[in-house]
């Protein structure tokens, strides 16, 4: 029995003891209208449904969590004492038999042994499945026949359901923040792993970036000077320039695109304009990338050498000019919202002072908006950081330690990507360094995310 | 064209409304308004919510242009020139003839900044000692100078409500207009700010011409002149402050003032 059909068994149920509650409650009301009673039917309908429900469903959380390592410690425990001493490791053990339990995948010829914990291991899992749903049963039966029992006019079923709905709704949020946290967890334990074969130091402050192959195997230090130097400076550097770059195409196209959609564009232009170019920021990204290997590139490269120039055709510039293409609409929508924000008063003040529609824009509107434009600025910039694709295909992949835009670069989340793909041993530096550098990225685009909000929310208590 | 007008009692006119009708799209909020108004005079504008008196305001100094949908007809002029004439500047319009709004209006920028907006747009001051003139001159003589001579520097957004009132009669006095356009201009002020922006009101008076629109009839009698009564989009009367209160021709405006409607 698996959980998929305890659930189904469980909504069935649910509905069962809902049309129950609420037939009972009808009765209790005399078939006259509801009012006698304190909640509508369908209130005492839910409860005893939720009833019903909840307990059940929570022992069966309970169960899958809490059932398979006390089955595996039953399980070890009957194998035969030389087996257990024989140096194999437990997980390798019990996948094996596993595996035979359920028929798949065994290599080799099973001893018997084997067969006889693969046997108990699929007796005991019957067991536990036939457990559970008598347990489940009988909660759920306790659970809606009380609760049918409790209903009464006075009941007050309605305040009951409200609190389940908030729960609901609480565990829906604490799930997406305990999320954030588990990934957060998740980088540090790999980054610490990381920073016990490289010293932090060297790798906050180093200047070179050369990670060689690594064997699967040898990572237990013994061979470091194979290890490569892993700094950080030119990546970052590179994935300044490119940000830089991007930020320096997008901040004055978006903003004019903001303000020509704020104080000019009719109402009509507006809308349709406004969903175009938020098409831009839609895109995936890897098409972006193309556009850059395949149009801007090799523009760039031409017209550099009509000025004498050598720009390479995989350079930051390319892919800094495309990815700024990519934020225009962070930029645009964002500032429009906020220009459009800025009080009718202020632009009446400047203009019934004799100011042009220009000078009130410079002079009074954009300052007034200028915090809201920093922090759509800011979150345009750490969304140009964590790019990837547009970078992987356009920047050359060559991590140097430059301030040449025309050169090829590598930036942070192109190294990631490098050193998760390929054959590297998992418990080598040279792929734990991923997570150091994801980490790195994460801190820097949060602190952005973060100063962007501050900066956002001051903003908005002025005006309002 | 600039031919100085005079009324039957010899007094210069500034500004002359004919016919001037106000559409919003196809409702019509002005229906045919003729008016002079006198140099150095204040004038008041009364009636009830909606009946055309801060319309027909802006249309003095062309402010409705910037709502898209308002359309004005009839002729209005400043000096005997037509102000929505095609080869009228709007910008050298609006200063000549100032406005101060409802709710004080200070730009998020200094004291300082604030004053000297004008005058640097139109190029009034070309020496920085000019502009500290012209903006000390302002802010004396809109009474403010004493409050915030030491914080010059600090935002305007930063002074209590009359005081960010007064601020902005200094800033538009600092382009020296001619007009000045007052729009409700103590409705979001208290008392005591409010008697000191009328001392103040009576005090200018000696150097511009202002048009008062107020939804406070006592504020009427006590600061303006001559007062004109609107009623849904009409000029119903228009006279001598004392005549229109005490001694009205309309049985409209008298039920208006003795607090029948309104």
């Amino acid at each position: 029995m698996n959980n998929l059909s305890l659930i189904i068994i469980l909504l069935v149920l649910l509905a069962v003891a809902y049309q129950l509650g609420m037939q009972r409650s009808r009765k209790l009301a005399g078939g006259q209208n509801s009012a006698s009673l304190h909640s509508r039917p369908h209130h005492y309908g839910m409860m005893v449904g939720l009833w019903a429900v909840l307990p059940p469903f929570f022992i069966m959380l309970l169960w899958s969590w809490l059932s398979p390592a006390v089955i595996q410690q039953l399980v070890l425990a009957s194998l035969p004492t030389e087996v257990l001493n024989s140096g194999e490791q437990a997980q390798v053990l019990m996948r094996r038999i596993s595996n035979l339990a359920t028929n798949f995948a065994v290599l080799s010829e099973a001893a018997d042994w084997e067969i006889n914990a693969a046997n108990y291991l699929g007796a005991l899992q019957q067991k536990s499945g036939l457990l559970l749903l008598a347990l489940m049963f009988i909660v759920g039966a306790l659970g809606l026949l009380v609760s049918y029992q409790k209903i009464r006019p006075s009941l007050r079923a309605r305040h009951q359901v409200e609190k389940a709905l908030m729960a609901t709704l609480l565990i829906c949020s604490t799930i997406a923040i305990l999320t954030t946290i588990g990934i957060v967890l998740s980088m540090v334990g790999e980054t610490l792993k990381f920073f016990s074969f490289i010293k932090p130091t060297d790798f906050f402050f180093g200047t070179t970036w050369n990670p060689r192959f690594s064997t699967a195997g040898v990572a237990d230090g013994s061979l470091t000077g194979s290890q490569g130097s892993f700094g950080l400076l030119p990546l970052l550097s590179g994935t300044m320039l490119v940000a830089g770059i991007a930020l320096l195409v997008a901040i004055p196209l978006g903003l004019m695109v903001a303000i020509y959609m704020a104080e000019y564009a009719p109402k009509k232009v507006r809308d349709t304009v406004k969903p175009i170019i938020e098409v831009l920021a839609g895109i995936p990204t890897i098409v972006y990338g193309f556009f850059a290997l395949v149009v801007v590139g090799p523009y760039l490269a031409d017209l550099g050498q009509m000025l004498g120039l050598t720009i390479r055709a995989t350079s930051a510039l390319t892919a800094g000019v495309v990815m700024g293409i990519m934020i225009i609409p962070f930029i645009s929508s964002l500032s429009d919202d906020i220009i459009t924000q800025v009080p009718k008063a202020l632009r009446d003040g400047s203009l019934g002072l004799g100011a042009t529609k220009s000078e009130t824009i410079r002079k009074v509107v954009l300052p007034a908006a200028l915090p809201g434009i920093v922090g759509a600025v800011l979150l345009a910039a750490s969304r140009a950081i964590g790019e990837t694709m547009i970078v992987v295909l356009a920047a050359g992949n060559s991590p140097s330690l430059t301030a040449n835009p025309f050169e090829a670069v590598s930036t942070v989340t192109v190294t990631i990507v490098n050193q998760l793909t390929g054959d590297n041993d998992f418990a080598s530096p040279q792929s734990l360094v991923a997570f150091a550098l994801g980490l790195t990225l994460f801190v820097i685009t949060l602190l952005l995310n973060i100063v962007a909000l501050v900066i956002v929310r001051k903003y908005r208590e002025q005006y309002e | 064209m600039t031919t100085a007008k005079v009324n039957e009692a010899g007094q210069k006119i500034k500004m002359t409304a004919r016919d001037v009708k106000v559409f919003y799209g196809s409702n019509q909020a002005i229906h045919g308004v003729d008016m002079d108004i006198v140099e150095n005079e204040v004038i008041a504008f009364i009636g009830p919510s909606g009946c055309g008196k801060s319309t027909f305001l802006r249309c003095l100094n062309r402010m409705n242009d910037t709502i898209d949908s308002c359309r004005v007809t009839g002729e209005i002029a400043l000096d005997g020139q037509d102000i929505y004439a095609p080869s009228l500047d709007v910008v050298q319009l609006r200063a000549q003839v100032g406005m101060v709004f409802q709710k004080p209006n200070p730009f998020p920028k200094s004291i300082y900044e604030n004053i000297a907006y004008g005058p640097k747009l139109h190029g009034l001051a070309s020496k920085k000692s000019d502009l500290d003139d012209v903006v000390e001159s302002s802010l004396r003589r809109a009474g403010l100078w004493d409050e915030v001579k030491d914080r010059l520097n600090q935002p305007g957004t930063g002074l209590s409500g009359g005081q960010q009132q007064r601020l902005c009669i200094a800033r538009t006095i600092a382009v020296s207009p001619e007009v000045i356009l007052m729009d409700e201009p103590c409705s979001a002020l208290d008392p005591i700010a409010t008697s000191i922006i009328e001392e103040l009101i009576t005090e200018l008076k000696q150097n511009f011409t202002i048009v008062i629109v107020t939804h406070n009839m006592q504020q009427a009698a006590r600061v303006s002149d001559r007062t004109a009564f609107f009623h849904l989009g009409n000029l119903i009367e228009i006279g001598g402050t004392n005549d229109v209160f005490t001694n009205p021709t309309q049985k409209r405006t008298e039920d208006y003032i003795t607090g029948r409607y309104g």
